[in-house]
Formats: C-alpha cells, structure tokens, sequence
C-alpha cells in the first residue's frame, strides 16, 4: 500500500495544503473585504471544466495507484512468474507518445487559430491512439497464443486488467474526442472547439505518463 | 480595546456584477422537470427518496435478525443462510446505498447550491447522470433478492476467500450482483463527487469566501473528497473479484480445497483484499461522519442562538480528519495476521484522530453553553447526536488498542461500538437536518408533538438496544452468528437481554412510522412556515421562494457580507444577521465594529 500511501499522500497534502492556505489568517468573523465584481469572484481563475477534469483525473490517479499498490503486493506471492513481453508493446508506447504530440500540435493550433492544423492534429492524435488500442489488443493475442492465459498467474492477470483499464480509460478520451471531431468537420469556429481540444490534450498527456507508469512496471518486474 | 463603528452603503461595498451569469437550463415538459430534471433540488430530493426506500429494506432485515437473535427457534422463515443474507445486505445498505447516498447525493445537492449562492451545479447533466446511475445500482442491488440463490450473505466486508466459494449463500449470482452493483454506484458517485467539489471551487456567489461558508458546506466539501479518492480502492477490490469470481484469476484467491474438490485458484492473497477494501472502508466512516458534522454544527448555532464556537478549528478538524482518515485503516484488520508493527501504527493514528474529533465536541458542547437554546425537535437530535457520538466513540478508543481489540474483535461490543457512532449517531443528524430543512423544500413545518415522540423514541430506545449489547460483548457472544448454541462462557441470562434487545429494537423500528406519517402528513396539512421559520443566517433561507424555484434565488444572485454564524450580535437590531445583509450602523453586527 506504499504506493497509493505515497501517491495519496501528495494529493491530500495538495489539497489540505491549499484550503489551509486559503484558510489561514482570515477571521471571519470581523473580515472586511470589499466585494468583487465578477461573479466568479469567489472562485478559482480557472474555467470550471477545467478543475472538472483535474478532479477527475485525481480521481483517475487515484484508482491506479491503487491498482499498482495492489500489483505490488501481490508480487510477492510465491506463485509470480513474469509474462513475456511482446515486441507490440514497444510500438504501441511510440504510439501512444505520438498521440500526445498530435494533440499538442492540435492543440497549439487551436491556440493560434489555425482551422487547418487543428483538424489534422486531432485526426493524427485519433488515429494514433486507436492504432495504440488495436495494438494492445494484439499484444493480448500474442500472450494469449503463447500461453500467457489469465488465469494461469496472476502476472497475467494484472497485465489484462491494467490494460484493460488503462484503456477503457483512453476509450473515454476518445468519445469527447469524437464529439469534438464532428463538431470541426461541421465547420465550428476554432475558438468554440478550443476547450474541447485543450482538456483532451491534457487528458491525453496523463493517459500517456499512466501508461509509461504501467509499461515501467511491467519492464521491471 | 475600543470598537469604532464604520457606516457604509451597500452599494460602495458590492459593485454592480460585470460578468454575466450562465445560462440556466430551462426544462419544457412535466418528465424534464421532475422526472429527468437537471435541476440539484430535485435531483436530491430524487436521491433523499431512493436512499430511504431502500434503506427501509435494510431496517425491516435488522427487525428480521433481531426477532431470530431475541426470540431463536421461534420463526421458521429465517434459516442461517437468510440471517447471513440479511446480515450482509443489512450493512452494504445502510452504509452505502443509504447514508452515503443520502449525505452527499440529498443533502449535497440539495444545500451546495443554496448555501454557496449558486443558481444550481456547475454540471447537471452530468449531475442527472448521476443519479440514475445510483437508481441502476439500487436495482441491480434488489434484484439480488430475486436471483437464484439469493442475495450474497459473505458479510458487508465481502471478505474473500467466503464470498465466492460454494457455500456461502448467494455465491454465484448474488455476489456478482452486488459487486457489479458497487462498481455504478462508485460511477454515478464520482459523477454527483465532481459535481459537488466543483461547485464548492468556482460556484460560490460574489463575497462567499470559504471561510465564510457554512460548516454543513465544509463538511459535504471534504467528505467529497474523501469519498473521490476511497472508492477507487472499492472499485478496483470489486473488479478484482469479480475477474477471480467469473474469470479464475486468482487475486484474492488462495489454494484451496473446497467441498472435496481442489479449486483452480492458488496463491491469491485475502490479506490484499482486505487492505483495499479497509482503505476505502475507514474513509467511509468520516464520508458519513463529516456531513454529520457539519450540519450539526449548523443546527447547534441556529438554535443556540450563538455562533458556531472556533469556527476556524471546526474547519481545520475537519481537514485534519479528512487526512488522517487515511492512514488509519489497518486498525479493521488487528486480527488478520499482519505485521504486529503495524497494530503499533495504526493504534496510534486511531488515537491521533481522536484530537481532531474531540476539539469538535467540546465546541459543539461550548456552542450551547449560555445559549439561548430553543428545544425544538432538530436541536433534541443534534443533542442527541452529541451523546450517541461522545458514546460511540469512547468505545472507538478502547478498539483502537491492539490488546483490547484482539479480545473484543467479532463480538457484539463491535456491533454496539459502530452502531453507536456511524449509524445512530449519523441517523439523527439525518433526522435531524429533515426536520430542519423540510420548511425549505415544502414550504411547510412537520409537526411539533410527533416529532418529539419520534426522537425520545428513538433516542432513549437506541441506548436500550446499544447499551446493553457492550455487556453482551464483554460476555463474548460473537456478531453475526445465527444462533448460540451451548457455551460454558455466555450465561443463559444473555438470552434474556437479547430479547429485551430485540423488543426496543422493534420500538424504536415502529417510531420511524411517526416520522413518514409526519412527512406525508406534513406536506398536506402542516403549518406554513414562511421564508426562514428558524431565524437562520445562511443563504438558504434568505430565497425570493419557498421552495426555491429552478434557479435558487430569483432575478440576483445573492451577495455575501459576512460569515454564516452571526447570532445574538450585540447592538445589532434582530438577533441573527442573514449572511447576505449589506453592513450599515443601524443593523450593526462583527463587520462593523473594528478594534
């Protein structure tokens, strides 16, 4: 459980870290502070789907450190044999990376409000990431034509199961990628995409530090 | 130190807004607006009436396990594998389906947006979602009733190996049932948990700064939280078994031989899953607690008449528990064999907690000292939760000690020890925080008398079924065991205790009738009430509608000029100061007097 401990240890400590923070020094009780403006006056600079998906995302780490926690503990039983590794992989983590990149690049071109570079990031950024997805399922044909069945260890079975919840995660990423795909081919302005295409391009980069995560894991141990 | 009055306008103090505000979602139909409604008040009415309904379920199973404990070989329709059912069912509901759902998914919604200012969640569509996903897990959870076999009856910590093997009951359908029904609760939760930590972050109206948002607010705020980051851990322990259950992985599954056969699990570790569910598990307790918490903290300083006392250490405890309730979860499992150094850690952050815990009650018990306090049915029940809480968790200390734990570990002292002060005492601030708001969400008072009879009842007749079940603990009888048998260590007056249990078990269980009639009664015949019947501070009140239409708070958003507590001001004309009241000389109150 040292990883989750860890892991969750630097969140709450964000959190709790923040609202002390913003907590600290202040006396309600005779506070006087002349009243903003804005009607987001009282809360963070940020868009609210913004810190949605942080939130989210926590939530999201969250569950994988505890997958990993639980990973960890299990290694230790005698019954451990490590899987092989297919070659497969290696491609899909380049892939993986270059989804990334593509988002970025979309994401850049959103930002500077080029229609032409922001459809094409997105369409790379989606192809290369269902490319990664047929990718893993090929690594599981692999293992599974080589024996490696679920079953039969449990180092099989955690390798299933992170994949399998790494990308259903992806999965996820993909439907709002999808939306934001229809809503470009129909001629939306860039600027009403660009949150779509920003909060996708971040997600994405988390997807992919989760799976380097995963992929060094499996390497190692 | 001398007080200068400052005299000023409302209007210099709050500019007009610049921004606009967003847009609302306007339902057309009847079904838009209350069947598949976006709006936060129906949807936590919707959640309030669910999590009851189903939570009826459970307290007719504990009638059904008290008559077999109280009164053994007398009811032919309750066999061990149906009290083992209900045992379990009894416990997943109450602590899930029930409190959390009620906490966090009714009051959550329904008091974020009125206590923060906000028109409604920054999300509701995914809000709505939110719910229905909750309805899923709650049929998916009744269905389990139905299915052969029956619902699974491994206990509500579902502890492999037992849960999945042959011989517990409901072992094929009803755990898959179950653990497929955690897994949308946990969905639809995360999706009602963004939602409510959100609209904490960027909703709150112009001046509500979060040191002067309501404790209620800190309470669900953190409890949110918590909740966000424990139930991955259900979530992933509820996977993980269900692959062993369906696939034969073995995660949890160790070699074993059942019913003569060699299984083809081996080497899984049940030790791992109780790790994940505990570390989701303690948490729990304070998802339940902190909502408590800060509502009772509400109710104490609306009807003391004072405000709230240490507001900041309020706050702070309760982050300081949000954290801590963390790194307390092995204390569940002193007997499952782990390294005895760890009891060693885990018993002293048990007792840590305990600091945090204690500085709320003495506030709490410092809010009332010299109140002004008004005796009517929400304060009885948030005094009452003081008792039931000081109790319960005095019992928590002695558990929290590894050498005391391993002798009391399983028996009914346990049972006494959480029903004191995760179900009764939360239940009353449930109780509680109904009486209190149902003026908001009907418009109408519940009735005075029958209230009363409900919280004496309920009151007097928890310590009746709780105290004595400490005894029955000392004595050794065991939890969850169908029937006694002969034992040379439990004396036969045991026997008589426990069906004087089971009587006031059943009192109390019929008392709750008092409280649905006076629900329904309520809604047709009781008193109006009027915007804010409790002369309370907080933004809720202060609506252009009771009940507040779709949108909260008519043409304008609310502006905040003080914090939610301030009761019996000096100098000031009324004795309570509603947080959106402009600072001028003639109301006076804390904003205007400056050392």
């Amino acid at each position: 459980m040292t990883t989750s401990l860890v892991a969750l240890a630097v969140v709450m400590a964000v959190v709790i870290g923040w609202l002390v923070r913003q907590t600290i020094g202040t006396m309600p009780w005779v506070e006087q502070r002349p009243v903003a403006n804005d009607t987001s006056g009282a809360g963070l600079a940020l868009p609210s789907i913004k810190i949605g998906l942080g939130v989210f995302m926590t939530v999201a780490t969250s569950l994988f450190a505890l997958s990993i926690s639980a990973y960890l503990m299990r290694r230790e039983g005698a019954d451990w044999r490590p899987l092989a590794q297919p070659m497969v992989l290696w491609l899909n983590t380049a892939m993986l990376v270059l989804g990334s990149v593509f988002f970025q690049w979309a994401n850049n071109a959103a930002r500077s409000g080029n229609a032409g570079g922001l459809k094409n990031g997105l369409l790379a950024g989606g192809a290369c990431t269902f490319a990664f997805l047929a990718g893993q399922l090929l690594a599981w044909q692999q293992l599974g034509d080589a024996g490696y069945y679920v079953q039969s260890n449990p180092a099989n079975a955690f390798f299933y199961f992170l994949t399998a919840l790494h990308g259903l995660h992806l999965l996820g990423g993909l439907w709002v990628w999808g939306t934001t795909i229809v809503r470009v081919q129909r001629g939306s302005a860039v600027r009403d995409v660009r949150m779509s295409v920003e909060l996708c391009t971040a997600y994405w980069h988390f997807l992919l530090v989760i799976w380097l995560i995963l992929f060094g894991l499996l390497l190692f141990t | 130190m001398t007080y200068v009055p400052i005299g000023h306008e409302g209007s210099d103090y709050a500019p007009p807004a610049e921004n606009q505000e967003p847009e609302l979602y306007h339902p057309k139909t009847f079904i838009g607006k209350y069947i598949w409604s976006q709006d936060a008040k129906i949807i936590a009415i919707q959640y309030s009436v669910t999590a009851i309904g189903i939570g009826m379920v459970a307290l007719v199973m504990s009638w059904l396990m008290r008559l077999q404990l109280g009164f053994p070989n007398t009811f032919s329709f309750i066999d061990p594998s149906s009290y083992l059912q209900m045992v379990s069912m009894h416990g997943m509901i109450m602590v899930i389906y029930l409190l959390t759902a009620l906490f966090l998914g009714g009051f959550g919604n329904y008091l974020i947006p009125l206590m923060v200012g906000a028109r409604d969640m920054v999300f509701p569509y995914v809000n709505m979602l939110s719910y229905w996903i909750y309805l899923l897990a709650v049929l998916l959870l009744l269905a389990s009733f139905f299915v052969p076999g029956g619902p699974t009856g491994a206990g509500w910590t579902l502890y492999p190996p037992q849960a999945i093997l042959q011989g517990t009951p409901g072992a094929g359908w009803g755990i898959i049932l179950m653990l497929v029904s955690l897994a949308f609760f946990i969905i639809g939760f995360t999706m009602g948990g963004l939602n409510y930590v959100v609209t904490v972050l960027q909703a709150r109206t112009r001046g509500m700064t979060l040191m002067r948002l309501p404790l209620t607010i800190w309470g669900i705020f953190v409890a949110t939280i918590l909740a966000l980051l424990a139930f991955p851990a259900l979530f992933v322990s509820a996977i993980m078994m269900t692959l062993d259950l369906t696939l034969g992985t073995s995660f949890f599954m160790p070699g074993i031989i059942s019913q003569g056969k060699q299984l083809g699990y081996g080497g899984g570790s049940p030790v791992l899953f109780q790790h994940l569910f505990w570390f989701f598990g303690h948490p729990e307790v304070y998802i339940v607690a902190l909502p408590a918490f800060g509502i009772v903290s509400e109710l104490i300083s609306v009807n003391a008449r004072k405000n709230i006392f240490g507001y900041r250490m309020m706050v702070w405890a309760i982050l300081a528990i949000g954290g801590l309730s963390f790194i307390v979860w092995a204390h569940h499992m002193y007997v499952s064999g782990m390294n005895p150094y760890f009891g060693f850690f885990f018993a002293t952050t048990t007792l840590i907690i305990a600091i945090p815990t204690a500085l709320k009650v003495y506030n709490w018990v410092l809010t009332l000292w010299r109140g002004n306090i008004r005796l009517n049915v929400p304060m009885l029940f948030a005094i009452g939760f003081i008792f039931t809480f000081i109790h319960g968790g005095l019992t928590g200390i002695f558990l929290g000690n590894v050498a005391v734990d391993l002798a009391l570990s399983d028996t009914m002292f346990v049972v006494a020890h959480f029903h004191m002060v995760m179900a009764i005492a939360p239940v009353l601030v449930v109780m509680g925080a109904i009486y209190h708001w149902y003026p908001k969400m009907t418009g109408r008072m519940m009735n005075d008398t029958l209230g009363k009879i409900h919280f004496w009842i309920t009151f007097l007749g928890s310590y009746a079924i709780y105290l004595p079940m400490h005894y029955l603990g000392f004595l050794g009888v065991p939890r969850r065991y169908f029937a006694m048998g002969s034992t040379y260590f439990v004396p036969e007056s045991a026997q008589s205790l426990n069906a004087a249990i089971t009587i006031a078990a059943l009192i109390v269980g019929f008392a709750q009738f008092f409280f649905l009639y006076n629900l329904v009664w309520s809604y047709f015949k009781g008193k109006p009430s009027g915007d804010n019947p409790w002369e309370a501070t907080t933004l809720e009140w202060q609506t252009a509608d009771t009940p507040p239409k779709h949108g909260n708070f008519g043409a304008e958003l609310p502006v905040v000029y003080r914090w939610a507590y301030d009761y019996s001001v000096p100098g000031a004309a009324q004795d309570f100061i509603p947080q959106n009241q402009p600072p001028s000389p003639s109301t006076g109150g804390a904003q205007d007097i400056r050392p």
